[in-house]
């Protein structure tokens, strides 16, 4: 195996643990739940597909023929990744869980008043 | 019991069925074209009365180019989540946008989440019931009206134009 190629697979291979790092990162670190959710979505995507482009390249260079099975775990991260997320953005929302302050936008999904949670305060008060 | 219309429901399916089998015994050999054919021609059959009615593609070049752009996306979107993951002096602004819809097929408002969910700083969140509008949550956002207009551009437009022009 010449050296350029050990170099192309080891830089993709770095960038792909970078990036799922990252990932990760964001999961631990960030603020809220929805914000959280972002980091495994996206981050780790390219870095999963780095690291399988990786191992297309080492064993084409092995076994000295293409093999494409890799690409079907891409495939079905692609098709996985959001329908996941989807799924725990919407328990998260009917879970009412907090987001932070300076979230913007008001989804009906998060009023308390909406689901009736909380009872709405009744404009008069006096009259018990 | 419904009887299926013909013996191939749905051709897309089966072939891609007949790649995913090829590709996973790693083999070409005659038999596995065989075996692997029955299985794509029996499993959409078991199975059609689970899948949702798909609308015809109507422009397969306009699909290509679609698959090519989302694929470039995703990869802009995977540095600008890792910067903004990582850069400390972040001034992140979390919103939640309400996207109004203008498809109208399940099957491609299921294709436009799953590409908003893989593409720049958005997550599709929820469906609201009536299938008018979308619940997005945005990393950081400056720009509402911007953030709607560029996903309505790029991505619903083409994905009207393929399967429900």
């Amino acid at each position: 195996m010449s050296v350029i190629i050990e170099g192309f697979i080891s830089l993709l291979l770095i960038a792909g643990g970078i990036f799922v790092f990252i990932g990760s990162l964001g999961m631990a670190h960030l603020r809220d739940f929805y914000m959280r959710l972002h980091g495994p979505t996206k981050a780790t995507t390219l870095g999963i597909g780095c690291m399988l482009i990786a191992s297309m390249a080492y064993f084409w260079s092995v076994d000295g023929k293409p093999d494409a099975q890799e690409l079907l775990i891409t495939l079905f991260l692609f098709i996985t990744a959001p329908v996941s997320a989807h799924l725990l953005a919407k328990s998260g929302l009917h879970l009412q869980l907090k987001r932070v302050d300076k979230t913007q936008g008001k989804p009906v999904e998060l009023r308390p008043e909406e689901v009736g949670e909380k009872p709405v305060p009744h404009p008069d008060k006096g009259h018990g | 019991m419904i009887a299926p219309r013909s013996w191939l429901p749905t051709p897309v399916l089966s072939i891609l069925l007949l790649v995913v089998w090829l590709l996973l015994v790693r083999s070409y050999a005659f038999g596995q074209f065989v075996l692997g054919g029955a299985l794509a021609i029996l499993i959409p059959l078991l199975t059609h009365r689970f899948w949702d009615v798909r609308p015809r593609i109507a422009k397969p070049f306009v699909l290509l180019r679609f698959i090519f752009r989302v694929l470039g996306d995703i990869v802009i979107a995977n540095f600008e989540v890792a910067y903004l993951i990582v850069n400390p002096w972040r001034k992140l602004k979390p919103h939640f946008i309400e996207y109004p819809l203008m498809l109208e097929e399940r099957f491609t408002i299921t294709l436009l989440a799953s590409t908003i969910s893989l593409t720049p700083g958005t997550v599709s969140a929820n469906l609201r019931m009536d299938g008018k509008s979308l619940l997005i949550h945005a990393l950081n956002v400056d720009d509402e009206e911007a953030l709607i207009r560029q996903i309505r551009e790029r991505y619903e437009r083409p994905l009207k134009e393929i399967y429900e022009c």
